[in-house]
């Protein structure tokens, strides 16, 4: 048991010793200093060229959200109709069926999000053309986006007064090319070495010894694993995610893909320091961030190596912890690192069952999702800090006497505005949506649809809300992981998860890039004695109170009546 | 301090009276609307009614008990009412400050002179309504003035302390910079012609009881951007409330009306929304406490915010005036008829500096020759002032450059020893005033400043603050840096003209600094103007006042400190108010929460950390707190939350312990207690 914990230990500070340099490495990537993929120069220039891009063109706020807004919508239509038609389309070996068109529009989104809910199975949902041409496409270039938005939004406050956000198009190539190709291939050469698949041929046909004959689904899944991982998408090749014994082999692709989740959001905060030359700023946002993702993880490798209760009444040892859901190969506290770096980073991925985590673990990740900024999401992870931040530099500036200001540009009622308005918004997604299923369940069980609302639920009573408060929260953080135990492949649920993945994804995407676009143009001021320091230990102290007491504030009796009353119910 | 004189009584009974007839009047809806958050609680409180109404005719008690729906009721309407009490009391301090200076102008008979004389004799009595702007009045001894004006005419001592609450009486008069008299003020001796500066109804007092009356009031950007959160606060917690009803419905627990509302009326934040703008009323009424008349609100709120602080030396950094006191005649000059030339200089000369080197020279005036003499004023352009007396011998005393200037114009040389001696004075802290004959330097005079006491620990106080000061002086650079090191300012400006001062705040301003002055005369009207805060001086010229965006009544040059003060203190009564608000929210989730689902959820008992008597006293003893706590913060609210210079970071660690932690625990406490209490009758 105390190796597995020194194993989740040693993981963690492996991540955190590779996302040091590659922080640096990033920042010099977008200052445009010389670097170690500088060799990549021509290739951009090519494709800046065949797209008529000038990358040096300044773009305002507002030409920057336009020109990430318009390539999306493209991506989407895209990916929409790729997936209605893929069973016309060629690399098909299993002759798998075209999507329905609801489960296109919500793969569709899903995919371009970022958050990668699935609500098909990998195996037979998707065709090896689809897996690659819509999947990993869209898997490098939502995470792409999301570190051009971020490069977009550290701009505001490189300089002192500026309208220039930087070129969206120049970031967004240098993202794919210069970040998540190369650590992609990396990763990739790893799992396929240690036997994830990496093959255009359809299913094999194995004998178990029991004699049984048994499909085994293959593909060239490595390189999708990879940035499935490193993009924070979640989004798996098979069904049951890094669980899947080919897509998470053993130990060491364990420990390789979970580093991959944390990798460059973490280094995306310490390029943040590097990037404005403001690094003691860039301690105080990891601190917060690391303090309670280590607080997260210690509760859940706590109550998954600790085991089940119910069980325990029974009579029944659990040396290896809760096992219900779990990997033998990778053990209970392996999965409960993974689970909460996954809804710390908006990634989704599991290699474990959320839905059979214990009660308590159960509420850790979900309130995980719901303050959704420890790290977050590639680049967007540190834009919902960035909310939280305005929010404690309003109230603090006042606590201390003083107009508030961040970075020496006055924080007025239309920024606090806009802030508000995001905060309101995931409580609005996500307590809103869950309410809706909750009265379907209680009202209309029997409703003449596809999937009657009585037979969504695996689970009754607490356990069954968890599952429905879990999808929506995961929609609206982008996340893609799923508490399962939800029957979600139909239109109520690829619908709203749809509508729910949209305006969790863009909406606070333009909100932080559009207060930092009005704020970089206010008039600089510089730091006196009075100022408040928001690189300091106590205004990080400040943050974290705000992200907990309006995370606490928002969703506590949806977190009492589901993980919370389970937890007691024990 | 003079204000102690004018300090009312937090719980004056004729306030408190008054107050409370408010606080049923602005139960209007069209009022409460302004106020988001209490505006919710009043549209909560009528469902209640309602809510009670219905079940006292029909019977059905499936929304619970009728003594119990009809308490929550009451409770909620206390809240409200509390709410409005807090604001009406702020309003109703803010009035009676007004009402006792609007008493001292109620129609006093004025002299009017009447139109088309230019005499002082030709007048008529009338009511002081009666004046109009552009008309002349004058003023005897014992007359009350009857309205805001300038003394065209004419010499006076005058009685302030209607105004400013300071006994020893003033001296106004014609030109120059102290040639502004307030209306209600007493003339004490002499006889002024004076014409009015404003209309009635629009005098400084006049817009400052609109202010306070609440009629004008016009929120300030930073309330403006509190008020948003904090309505987005509420909007999170109708979320919150309205999904609960489903999210109850799958868990088979019934809910009740009265609970739904409280655990409403408890989560949004009503401590801060119901003291909000009673906090803004109260900062406006103790800037007028301290003598200071705020144009706006939002003056007082930029005060807060100053990063530059110009402060003129004379009156603010140093004692009154400077003093002669030594005369170094140049090599080859009788001391005797060096100091006769300087007094002779300075006869006419009624500035206090010259008035200061005829004392020092002990001389008598009647033993000087001054028939048919031609007296030269002092202009800052010639920055020299002098005499020309009928024996042909030209005299004048001036700054050093200006004096040189005219000596070597003519074609003499400016003496070594005494350019040393100019130099050994300035380095000392002390103005040379040099003095020529005939274009021929006689010698220097030494003028000392003295620095006022504890004037040190004031500009140590605004470095903490982060205000850096500057000092504003006509002195020469060396005087000017002696001054400014022992006094202990940031930075000044030596020989300064006005345009000096615009362009150092203009510079100052580009740089994204705020910046704040004082001044009186017209010549400062234009950096009044452009300066983030203007402060004038009450007795400066009508034009300083208008330029302004404040008026200090106590011609105190140190009183921007306050103002300072009492801008920060503004800002961080509302951000400890909203913190404790909010952080008061865990307690009362813990009490109302598992209330609310005991009955069916039993689990959920574990919740109740408090052993809260029952699910009722719980919801009870949570709507109780969160209204007595708006009444108990009254004072706090009006008082303010104290400011100490100890640099942002401390001062934020600070207040968020008391307020923060202190939010948390408090609730936990108070909620407790009042259950215990609520226990023994349930």
């Amino acid at each position: 048991m105390n190796s597995e914990i020194l194993g989740t230990i040693l993981i963690f500070l492996a991540t955190l010793l590779l996302a040091y340099p590659l922080g640096k490495y990033i920042a010099k990537v977008f200052e445009g200093e010389k670097n170690i993929t500088n060799f990549l120069n021509p290739v951009e220039r090519f494709f800046f060229r065949i797209c008529g891009i000038n990358p040096n063109e300044s773009m305002n706020w507002k030409q920057f959200l336009k020109a990430m807004l318009t390539i999306n919508m493209l991506w989407l239509v895209y990916a929409f109709f790729a997936l209605i038609f893929q069973d016309k389309l060629p690399l098909n070996p299993d002759g798998n069926p075209g999507q329905t068109p609801d489960l296109a529009f919500n793969t569709a989104i899903s995919f371009l999000v970022n958050c990668n809910l699935q609500h098909y199975s990998g195996e037979s949902g998707l065709t090896y053309f689809t897996q690659l041409f819509v999947i990993t496409f869209l898997q490098f270039v939502s995470a792409a986006t999301g570190i051009a938005m971020l490069v977009g939004l550290l701009n505001a406050f490189k300089e002192k007064t500026t309208q220039n956000l930087g070129n969206f198009w120049n970031y967004f190539v240098k993202s794919i090319t210069r970040i998540l190709l190369p650590l992609s291939i990396v990763v990739a050469i790893i799992l396929a070495f240690n036997g994830t698949p990496t093959s255009f041929d359809g299913k094999d046909t194995i004998i178990t010894l029991q004699g049984d004959t048994v499909q085994v689904a293959r593909g060239p899944a490595a390189g999708m694993i990879a940035i499935k991982q490193l993009g924070t998408n979640g989004g798996g090749w098979f069904g049951v995610n890094s669980s899947h014994p080919l897509e998470n082999p053993n130990y060491i692709t364990n420990a390789v893909e979970t580093i991959s989740i944390l990798l460059i959001p973490i280094a995306l905060v310490f390029a943040l320091g590097f990037y404005l030359n403001k690094r003691k700023l860039a301690k105080v946002i990891f601190g917060v961030m690391t303090f309670l993702f280590v607080i997260f993880c210690a509760i859940n490798i706590y109550y998954e190596t600790k085991g089940n209760p119910a069980i325990d009444k029974l009579g029944i040892a659990q040396t290896a912890g809760s096992m219900e859901g779990k990997e033998v190969r990778l053990g209970a506290a392996a999965t409960a690192l993974w689970s909460v770096a996954t809804t710390s980073t908006s990634n989704g991925s599991v290699n474990g069952m959320h839905d059979s985590l214990t009660p308590l673990s159960g509420g850790v990740v979900l309130l995980d999702m719901m303050i959704n900024a420890l790290y977050g999401g590639v680049g967007v992870g540190i834009l919902n800090y960035f909310i939280f931040i305005i929010i404690a530099v309003f109230i603090s500036g006042l606590m201390v006497g003083r107009t508030p200001e961040f970075m020496g540009h006055k924080v007025e009622a239309r920024e606090v505005k806009i802030a508000a308005l995001i905060t309101l918004l995931s409580a609005f997604l996500i307590k809103g949506f869950t309410a809706l299923a909750a009265y379907m369940v209680a009202h209309h069980p029997d409703i003449a649809w596809q999937v009657k609302p009585g037979a969504w639920l695996n689970n009754p009573s607490y356990h069954g809300f968890s599952e429905m408060l879990y999808e929506f929260t995961s929609a609206n953080a982008n996340n893609g992981s799923g508490f399962e135990g939800l029957g979600d492949n139909n239109v109520f649920w690829n619908v709203t998860t749809g509508i729910v993945l949209l305006m969790g994804r863009f909406l606070p995407i333009i909100a932080p890039i559009a207060i930092a676009g009005i704020l970089a143009k206010k008039k600089f001021i510089p730091e006196s004695p009075g100022t408040l320091r928001t690189d300091s230990g106590t205004f990080g102290v400040m943050t974290l109170a705000v992200i907990l007491i309006l995370t606490a504030l928002s969703y506590l009796p949806a977190l009492a009546l589901g993980p919370i009353a389970e937890f007691f119910s024990l | 301090m003079t204000q102690n004189k004018r300090s009312i009584k937090l719980f004056d009974p004729a306030l408190v009276g008054t107050a409370i007839g408010q606080s049923f009047t602005k139960l209007n809806p069209w009022l409460m609307i302004k106020n988001p958050v209490m505006f919710t609680v009043e549209i909560g409180t009528i469902i209640m009614l309602v809510v009670s109404l219905y079940q006292l005719f029909t019977g059905d008690n499936s929304q619970g008990a009728l003594w119990y729906n009809i308490t929550i009721f009451f409770i909620l309407l206390l809240t409200v009412l509390f709410a409005n009490f807090a604001e009406a009391l702020a309003e109703a301090r803010g009035k009676a400050q007004a009402e006792s200076l609007r008493k001292t102008r109620e129609d006093t008979p004025a002299k009017k002179i009447n139109a088309g004389t230019s005499g002082m004799n030709d007048y008529k009595t009338v009511a002081s309504s009666l004046l109009r702007k552009g008309d002349f009045f004058i003023c005897e001894p014992g007359d009350i003035i009857p309205m805001d004006g300038e003394i065209v005419e004419g010499i006076a001592t005058i009685d302030e302390s209607a105004i400013t609450g300071e006994s020893a009486p003033v001296i106004r008069e014609s030109g120059g910079d102290k040639s502004s008299v307030t209306g209600g003020t007493k003339v004490l001796s002499d006889r002024i012609k004076v014409k009015v500066t404003t209309e009635p109804g629009e005098s400084f007092l006049d817009k400052m009881i609109a202010l306070v009356e609440g009629a004008s009031r016009q929120k300030t950007p930073n309330e403006i951007a509190l008020t948003i959160l904090l309505a987005a606060f509420t909007l999170i917690f109708i979320i919150v409330c309205v999904t609960l009803k489903p999210f109850a419905d799958y868990a088979n627990t019934p809910i009740t009306i009265a609970a739904f509302i409280s655990l409403f009326v408890c989560l949004i934040p009503t401590t801060i929304g119901g003291l909000l703008s009673a906090i803004g009323i109260a900062g406006m009424d103790r800037a007028l406490r301290a003598n200071v008349i705020a144009k706006s609100g939002k003056a007082v709120e930029t005060a807060g915010d100053i990063d530059v602080l110009l402060l003129d030396k004379t009156g603010t950094i140093t004692i009154g005036n400077r003093k002669a006191t030594n005369f170094y005649p140049a090599n080859g000059i009788d001391k005797t008829a060096f100091i006769d030339a300087c007094t002779l200089s300075s006869l006419a000369d009624h500035t206090p500096e010259g008035k200061s080197i005829v004392e020092l020279a002990g001389a008598n005036a009647v033993n000087f020759n001054t028939t048919n003499a031609i007296f030269i004023d002092f202009t800052a352009e010639t920055r020299s002032s002098g005499v020309d007396l009928a024996d042909g011998r030209r005299i004048r005393k001036g700054a050093f450059d200006s004096i040189k200037n005219i000596v070597t114009k003519a074609g003499n040389s400016f003496p070594e020893e005494t350019a040393e001696s100019v130099k050994a004075i300035s380095s000392n802290g002390g103005t040379p005033l040099v003095v020529s004959q005939n274009e021929k330097i006689l010698g220097v005079i030494e003028l000392q400043d003295i620095i006022k006491p504890g004037i040190q620990e004031r500009f140590e106080r605004l470095r903490k603050m982060g205000v850096k000061t500057v000092m504003v002086t006509g002195d020469n650079p060396l005087t000017a840096k002696f001054i400014a090191e022992k006094a202990g300012v940031d930075d000044f400006i030596a020989e300064a003209k006005p345009e000096d001062k615009m362009n150092y705040i203009r510079r100052e301003q580009e740089s994204g600094k705020l910046v704040a002055m004082m001044g009186d005369g017209t010549n400062d009207a234009p950096a009044l103007a452009q300066a983030d805060v203007g402060v004038a001086m009450n007795s400066g010229t009508a034009a300083a006042k208008e330029a302004g965006n404040m008026v200090d009544l106590d011609n105190d040059p140190t009183k921007l400190i306050e103002i300072v003060e009492i801008g920060k203190q503004l800002l961080i009564t509302r951000g400890t108010l909203t913190t404790f608000s909010i952080a008061n929210d865990v307690a009362k989730y813990f009490a109302i929460v598992p209330a609310l689902f005991i009955a069916s959820i039993p689990a959920l008992q574990s919740l109740n950390i408090m052993g809260l008597y029952s699910p009722e006293s719980a919801i009870l003893a949570a709507v109780i707190f969160n209204a007595i706590i708006i009444p108990m913060l009254i004072p706090l609210a009006l008082k303010g939350v104290a400011y100490k210079p100890i640099g942002a970071s401390a001062l934020l660690r600070r207040n968020l312990l008391i307020y923060g932690v202190g939010g948390v625990i408090v609730p936990f406490i108070g909620i407790k207690l009042i259950d215990m209490l609520l226990g023994l009758f349930m």
